[in-house]
């Protein structure tokens, strides 16, 4: 099955071409992924085809997508949702969703117990727990580095990996691995078994985990008789 | 030239709209669907449209849609033969929905895509109802989010000007703030416009913008238009007297329709130009259009209001404008599109 990865939960605006068949890894055709936290809008679409042309393949030759959900800044993210979401409409074909830190665990691959964390920017981390064996125990959810680090020794994790890992090493006091951003081989992983079943796909939602920043006006004048 | 379908995508306040427009081989624009998807209640407890709620229903809204605009005009997306989308000016976040989606539509369907402007859009909208505008006019565009008076040269996909604009707030946003200042819901266009109509406009003489001798000519002013209404309630709160509340939201949006009226009528008569356009959610508004009306009778201009679903933010009021510039031949905008949240009207499309 030939299966487009994209991904723009983190400054990576991340697109991939990865061929997929029942038991052996996902292989990637080719890729195009710029660090650039301001460029999601400007490149997703660009890189999708780029890699779409450096493989040999056209749009109408994909079978599926794949989409990272987060959690990550929202306006970053949302380019990835909305672009998979009208691709899947365009195409007819399913779109699935995956959450971006159990697509970097793949990439980890470590065989321990794991913490993915990634940059939530005002001084917070989204971070998710993975055992052994690469499952998902814990999150994601968002918080801050000291909080997180004091429950640490209770998970029973000693590695970690993402760029929140990596900007928050020593409140979080892991052996740091590489994986830092989601690769497109990583995201086909994590949906593989519904890709490969051709599962009905969940719904497309962000994983926000944050309410939006709103505060209702105080103090409104009244000037009707009640 | 047989005819070509042009899809419009807006996402750049607080409505998601789809619409789809025939272009015939002569130039003729019919409409064809006009989806939208709305969140302003979600935006009613706040007062006002919050950005990052609006962005999240967009990327909802987006796919339903666009379904219920192509069963609407019962056409495939394959039919269709080019896309517009809003790349501004609007709310970065909100324009970057749809702006996604639109990049991922014409790249999937091998489509050309056009980034183009709101404002320019609103104007566009016009052209659905009331056919080809002529060599020049003027534009009036009102709004929660603009108040524009715009000279229109030689067709949409060739010249906007900007003549005049607010140097604060927004029309439509003097209205939410006086509606919240007597207590009416959001957005406050309606029920003032309601509840001016049990009232006198003559009963209090609020202020006038920018009307002075030496003040910009085409240029608006309304907050403290929004000052004075506050203060004049303060004042009568103050004394115990009881608020006259249709008085003062008819004699508020006495002043508003007055200013704008008489300053668009102006610049007519000064760049002698015999049509004059008003767009934009507030020129549903009866007290703007009436006045309207009567002084461009008086002064022997055309008046152009579209019927007010075309007046606020649509898709259609996009593909109108995607159509305009497909028509003249314009090249598409590449794929790697920025959005641009304070584009200047002059720019009708981004290349
Ligand atoms: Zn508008």
């Amino acid at each position: 099955m030939l299966v487009l990865a994209v991904d723009t939960a983190t400054p990576a605006v991340t697109a991939g071409v990865v061929e997929l068949a029942p038991d052996s890894p996902p292989r990637l055709l080719a890729k195009r992924v710029t660090l650039n936290a301001k460029a999601h809008g400007e490149l997703l679409t660009p890189h999708i085809s780029d890699a779409l042309a450096e493989a040999g393949k056209s749009y109408a030759d994909l079978d599926a997508i794949v989409v990272g959900a987060g959690p990550g800044p929202f306006t970053g993210l949302r380019v990835g949702l909305a672009t998979a979401a009208a691709l899947g409409q365009a195409l007819n074909r399913p779109v699935y969703p995956v959450a971006t830190p159990d697509a970097i665990a793949r990439d980890a691959a470590s065989g321990r117990p794991l913490l993915v964390a990634t940059d939530a920017r005002r001084k917070e981390v989204y971070w998710a727990a993975y055992d052994a064996a690469g499952r998902r125990t814990d999150g994601p959810h968002v918080e801050r580095p000291q909080d997180l680090a004091g429950k640490l020794p209770a998970m029973g994790v000693r590695q970690a990996t993402g760029e929140g890992a990596e900007i928050y090493a020593e409140v979080l006091g892991l052996e740091l691995l590489q994986a830092k951003h989601p690769s497109p081989e990583g995201l086909v992983a994590a949906a593989a078994a519904e890709v490969l079943a051709k599962a009905r796909p969940a719904a497309l939602t962000p994983l926000y985990l944050r309410r939006p920043d709103a505060v209702e006006p105080t103090g409104r004048k009244r000037v009707t008789r009640a | 030239m047989s005819d070509r379908l042009i899809l419009g995508i807006e996402s750049s306040c607080d409505e998601t709209g789809f619409g789809i427009v025939r272009l015939g081989p002569d130039g003729s624009l019919e409409l064809l669907a006009d989806e939208v998807a709305s969140s302003v209640e979600e935006h009613a407890r706040f007062g006002g449209v919050v950005p990052e709620v609006a962005s999240r229903a967009h990327l909802e809204a987006l796919v339903p849609t666009l379904r219920r605009a192509l069963d609407t005009a019962k056409v495939e997306l394959s039919q269709i033969h080019s896309i517009a989308v809003t790349a501004g000016p609007g709310l970065a976040g909100a324009l970057l929905v749809g702006v996604s989606a639109a990049k991922a539509y014409a790249a999937a369907l091998g489509k050309p895509l056009y980034g183009v402007n709101h404002l320019a859009g609103h104007v566009a909208a016009d052209t659905l109802q009331h056919g080809p505008l002529p060599q020049r006019c003027l534009a009036l565009l009102v709004s929660g989010g603009h108040s524009q008076l715009l000279l229109v040269e030689g067709g949409l996909a060739n010249s906007i000007t900007e003549i005049g604009s607010t140097v604060d707030d927004a029309a439509g946003e003097a209205y939410d703030k006086v509606a919240r200042l007597l207590d009416l819901p959001y957005p406050g266009g309606p029920p003032i416009d309601k509840l001016a109509k049990q009232g006198n406009g003559c009963a209090i003489a609020f202020p006038r913008g920018l009307t002075g001798p030496r003040d910009a000519k085409y240029d608006f002013s309304f907050s403290g238009l929004k000052t004075s209404v506050a203060r004049w309630v303060e004042r009568a709160e103050r004394a115990g007297e009881e608020i006259p509340l249709a008085d003062v939201a008819a004699s508020f949006q006495e002043a508003v329709a007055d200013v704008l009226t008489a300053k668009a009528i102006r610049a007519a008569k000064d760049l002698d130009v015999g049509t004059l356009v008003i767009s934009g959610g507030v020129a549903a508004n009866s007290r703007l259009s009436g006045l309207a009306a009567e002084r461009c009778a008086e002064a022997g201009i055309e008046l152009r209001v579209p019927r007010p679903r075309l007046c606020t933010d649509n898709g259609a009021m996009i593909a109108a404008l995607g159509a305009h510039l497909v028509a003249a031949g314009a090249k598409p905008s590449p794929l790697d599109l920025s959005t641009t949240p304070g584009l200047p009207v002059g720019t009708v499309q981004i290349l």
